[in-house]
């Protein structure tokens, strides 16, 4: 099968990549590029695991054609540390238990960014509309909250 | 037996040693490793439920380029016959025919031949290259057609087991379960008030989101490495050895990180065909399913059927129970039928009971572990069936649990009399809580039940090395699912007396840490818990002969405090305490490193008890509820880190809401899964939900050093009930059949003339 040429930016870097036509972006982030944080719960929008933003906005990395990626800014959640160290939303996710086993929690992170991009300061309802295209099976989402909770106080209020 | 003492490290909720990495996706999930080298391999599934294997032909798929192998069930040695032991056991030949069909399908989605190509396009090209010729059979979908005398056999050689005399016909019940106490009839005859119901619950799946998933590279010995997502890893090598008819030495197994479980990853699946596709093509061969395999072809829960008849005095003392339980197994034998029967009347004392229960197969998959196996669904019925009887005699459900809970001393239904137990604590504190006094919301109903898991032991390995610095590096072999490095760090600084923070835990592969049974059965934090304790007073034990000898006196002069060596009081004060740090700096010179090792098999879990209360209101327009507020009270015995506590309370909280108000496998009449995906199988969200209030009740389990019980299971067990029976207070009209999904009460509030 013929392959395409794709120039696109990630986490901030120029990045190339060939893919085939129908290959989804999260295939190619995962298999091609080898970025696997972006994880893989379904493949079909429902589960949330692989929420990237695309151009700041939230989408679900396997409902994107990997060719549609071209020309446009891709964050993942490689992307949110710094070196200054972790984003205040990764910090509250660890201080608040907000993660058991973990695989939802990538997504779950780069979802909260979204929001707090967007919503800086969210109600409890708020932030549950907005998780709500995010599956988390451990946690019951209490604990997911409070870090979200915390984490907007965190950054309107940085220590 | 633990004491209420002030622990330094124990009851504090530190940052987990794994997070950091969890948090910027680094850490490596079973999907997430690759291979210099490999290649991709898939699964042809059934596009039947019940159907004879005619003819498979394979020489399309292997003509196409790009194609290394392909695998169907007759490449698969003859299984061995025999048990393998353990959650996620069961009979080997069965394990190795539901991994691969042989002659025969036995659910939509059941393999039936595997490929592996250069690449997923290629290798899916390969599966849609390869024809079968099946002969359909008319599937088996429900469990009064399956138990039905001249039902159609799932399996014509399967005799019910534990019947007084051997049958002489096949038939869909696999086995029978009796289990009784007393005389019912004279029970009955003492009460004043008998209530009875019939309950269904469905078929569930775990639903964990990550997707099973493993490499595997075999070399031109035979030898194999695989890379995989698993609850087990020394499990998943015997199962695929046995399977395989492999020497377990020749197989190592390395856990990823894993991605949930709740007993689903308890049993192989991909493993054994990645082994042999990577044996033929003599490449690494990558698998992983996506969501539809995962719900179609892996083992979900048992639906259920349950009737209850359970009497009482006019006071409230029960006289006597009932239960008749019919646990679907899906293809083959299996269903947790045992628990079950065993915990449906666990909270009380009951001079009188008797329980049946049946292992049934039909044409669905088979079913594997989820969460205190058996339990929700037995004890659904049982606690519904105390809230009617509550309401019959006009007493608070609360009450009328506490007049019958089970002590100290009681003897469990399943044989022993129970030690220090946690039930009248939980009665007790759900009464004093301000969620169960408050006004009720309007259209509101208030629920509670109660809930309980037997927790386990089992066989634990630990190592702990003392690294030249004092830092130390704990090797152990139980996959941590929700944060147990986190509670083994806790419980090696309490013993050691050194900062958490200096503290790190490995899970080992299976050559380099000691067996050590599944993460399951709540026994992480209990058994391989109590390894590590073991391990480390090993190291103290040698530290002190360590210092002893530097010091020059005997070790029984010596005393371990806060992290140091210390002379015993009376021995020469002048002596200057010796650091952990200290001492792993000199041991090169008192006789080498410092390594503490324990093996064991983990007897005494404490038994788990638990209460739920949930405010719920019901829109009698549309029948949807919503879950006002949930509140879960556990006894932890003692929780180590009481963040991670209160999230197995709440995540099985939501698992068990999910089941209640959602969750169900669809049929339709061939046996096709209407809902394999999750936009269908729905989930609870975010959205769908409160808070869930926790409160962690503390009655320490005397066999262990801490008082650790375990605490993963008994939370998805009481909320089924919970649910049902504030619904049934909202609406006044009693719900039995699970989910109440919004159709589902309509239909029972129409029905009640409502």
């Amino acid at each position: 099968m013929d392959k395409i040429q794709i120039g696109t930016s990630i986490n901030g870097e120029a990045v190339e990549f060939l893919c085939e036509p129908q290959q989804s972006l999260l295939e190619v982030l995962r298999d091609t590029l080898g970025r696997t944080g972006t994880k893989e719960g379904c493949s079909t929008g429902d589960c949330g695991a692989c929420s990237v933003l695309m151009d700041g906005r939230l989408v679900c990395a396997c409902l994107v054609l990997a060719a549609e990626a071209g020309g446009h800014e891709i964050t993942t959640i490689e992307g949110l540390a710094t070196d200054a160290g972790l984003h205040p939303i990764q910090q509250k996710f660890l201080e608040h238990a907000a993660l058991q086993c973990g695989i939802c929690t990538p997504g779950l992170i780069v979802a909260t960014k979204a929001l707090l991009d967007r919503h800086p300061d969210p109600d409890e309802t708020t932030i549950r509309y907005w998780l709500a295209g995010n599956l988390c099976r451990c946690t019951g989402y209490d604990k997911i909250i409070r870090a979200v909770q915390d984490a907007a106080r965190s950054l309107a209020h940085p220590a | 037996m633990a004491e209420a003492v002030d622990y330094k490290a124990i009851g504090t909720s530190p940052v987990r040693p794994d997070g950091v990495d969890k948090v910027t996706g680094r850490a490596q999930y079973g999907a997430d490793l690759n291979l210099p080298g490999q290649i991709y391999g898939k699964v042809l599934r059934s596009p039947h439920a019940h159907a004879r294997i005619l003819k498979i032909d394979t020489s399309r798929a292997l003509a196409l380029p790009g194609v290394y192998g392909v695998i169907t069930g007759q490449d698969f040695p003859e299984a061995e016959g025999g048990e393998i032991g353990g959650e996620g056991g069961g009979d080997v030949s069965d394990l190795a025919k539901n991994i691969m069909a042989r002659d025969k399908v036995l659910y939509h989605g059941h393999a039936v031949a595997a490929v592996a190509a250069k690449s997923l396009s290629v290798a899916q090209a390969a599966l849609d290259a390869i024809s079968v010729e099946y002969e359909v059979l008319a599937p088996v979908l429900d469990l009064e057609s399956a138990m039905a005398p001249g039902a159609t056999l799932i399996d014509p050689s399967c005799f019910t087991k534990n019947l007084p005399e051997k049958p002489t016909a096949p038939s869909n019940i696999a086995a029978v379960m009796k289990l009784g106490r007393g005389n019912v009839e004279e029970g009955f005859a003492q009460a004043d008030v008998i209530v009875e119901g019939e309950y269904r619950i469905p078929m569930a799946h775990q639903g964990y989101i990550e997707p099973h998933a493993c490499i595997a590279s075999c070399n031109e010995q035979g030898q194999a490495t695989v890379w995989c997502c698993t609850q087990g890893h020394f499990e998943f090598r015997a199962m695929t050895a046995k399977v395989l008819r492999m020497h377990i030495a020749d197989l190592k197994f390395i856990a990823s990180e894993i991605g949930g479980g709740f007993g689903g990853k308890t049993v192989i699946y991909l493993e054994p065909l990645a082994v042999m596709l990577s044996r033929k093509s003599r490449r690494p061969v990558k698998m992983a399913m996506t969501r539809e395999e995962v719900f179609r072809a892996t083992g979900p829960t048992s639906g259920t059927l349950a009737r209850i008849r359970v009497g009482a005095r006019k006071d409230g003392t029960l006289t006597a129970a009932t239960a008749w339980l019919a646990y679907e197994a899906g293809a083959y034998a299996g269903a947790p039928m045992g628990p079950g029967a065993m915990t449906v009347f666990a909270p009380y004392i009951l001079p009188n009971f008797a329980v049946e229960a049946f292992d049934v197969l039909l044409n669905k998959p088979k079913v594997a572990a989820y969460r205190a196996p058996g339990a929700p669904q037995s004890m659904y019925a049982m606690e519904c069936a105390m809230d009617e009887l509550a309401e019959r005699l006009g007493m608070d459900p609360i009450d009328l649990r506490l007049k019958n809970a089970a002590e100290e001393g009681t003897q469990a239904p399943y044989g022993p009399k129970f030690p220090a137990i946690g039930l009248k604590a939980c009665l007790n504190a759900a009464k004093a809580h301000p969620n169960y006094t408050r006004p009720l919301p309007a259209g509101a109903g208030r629920g509670m039940a109660v809930g309980f898991w037997f927790n386990v032991g089992m066989q634990s390995s630990a190592e702990v090395h003392i690294n030249e610095d004092g830092t130390v590096t704990i090797v152990e072999g139980s996959p941590d699912i929700g944060g147990s490095r986190a509670s083994m760090a806790l419980m090696a600084s309490e013993t050691l007396g050194i900062p958490y923070e200096r503290i790190k835990v490995i899970i080992g592969d299976t050559e380099s840490a000691g067996f050590s049974n599944v993460t399951g059965g709540s026994r992480t934090t209990f058994a391989t818990g109590m390894a590590v304790i073991r391990a480390c007073e090993d190291i103290i034990a040698q530290c002190k002969s360590r210092a002893a000898s530097t010091w020059g006196i005997d070790a029984d002069q010596v005393d371990w405090r806060d992290g140091a060596a210390i002379p015993a009081p009376g021995v020469n004060a002048a002596l200057k305490p010796l650091a952990l740090a200290d001492i792993a700096a000199g041991a090169p010179k008192t006789g080498g490193p410092l390594l503490g090792r324990a093996s064991l098999n983990a007897q005494g879990a404490g038994a788990g008890f638990s209460v739920n209360l949930a405010d719920i209101r019901v829109d009698p327009e549309t029948g949807k509820v919503d879950v006002l507020s949930f509140t879960a009270i556990q006894d932890a015995g003692k929780a180590i880190h009481p963040a991670y506590v209160e999230g197995q309370m709440q995540g099985g909280a939501v698992q068990g809401l999910g089941w209640a108000l959602n969750e169900e496998y669809i049929y339709d009449a061939n046996g096709v899964m209407q809902n394999a995906g999750f936009l269908d199988y729905r989930m609870p969200v975010a959205s769908d939900l409160p808070m869930i209030d926790t409160v962690i009740v503390e009655v320490p389990n005397p066999t262990h050093p801490y008082g650790v019980r375990g605490v993963g299971e008994t939370p998805i067990v009481a909320p089924l009930a919970t649910a049902a029976n504030a619904v049934s207070r909202a609406t006044g009209v009693r719900m039995r059949d699970l989910p109440l999904s919004p159709p589902r009460v309509l239909e029972a509030l129409e029905a009640a003339g409502r």
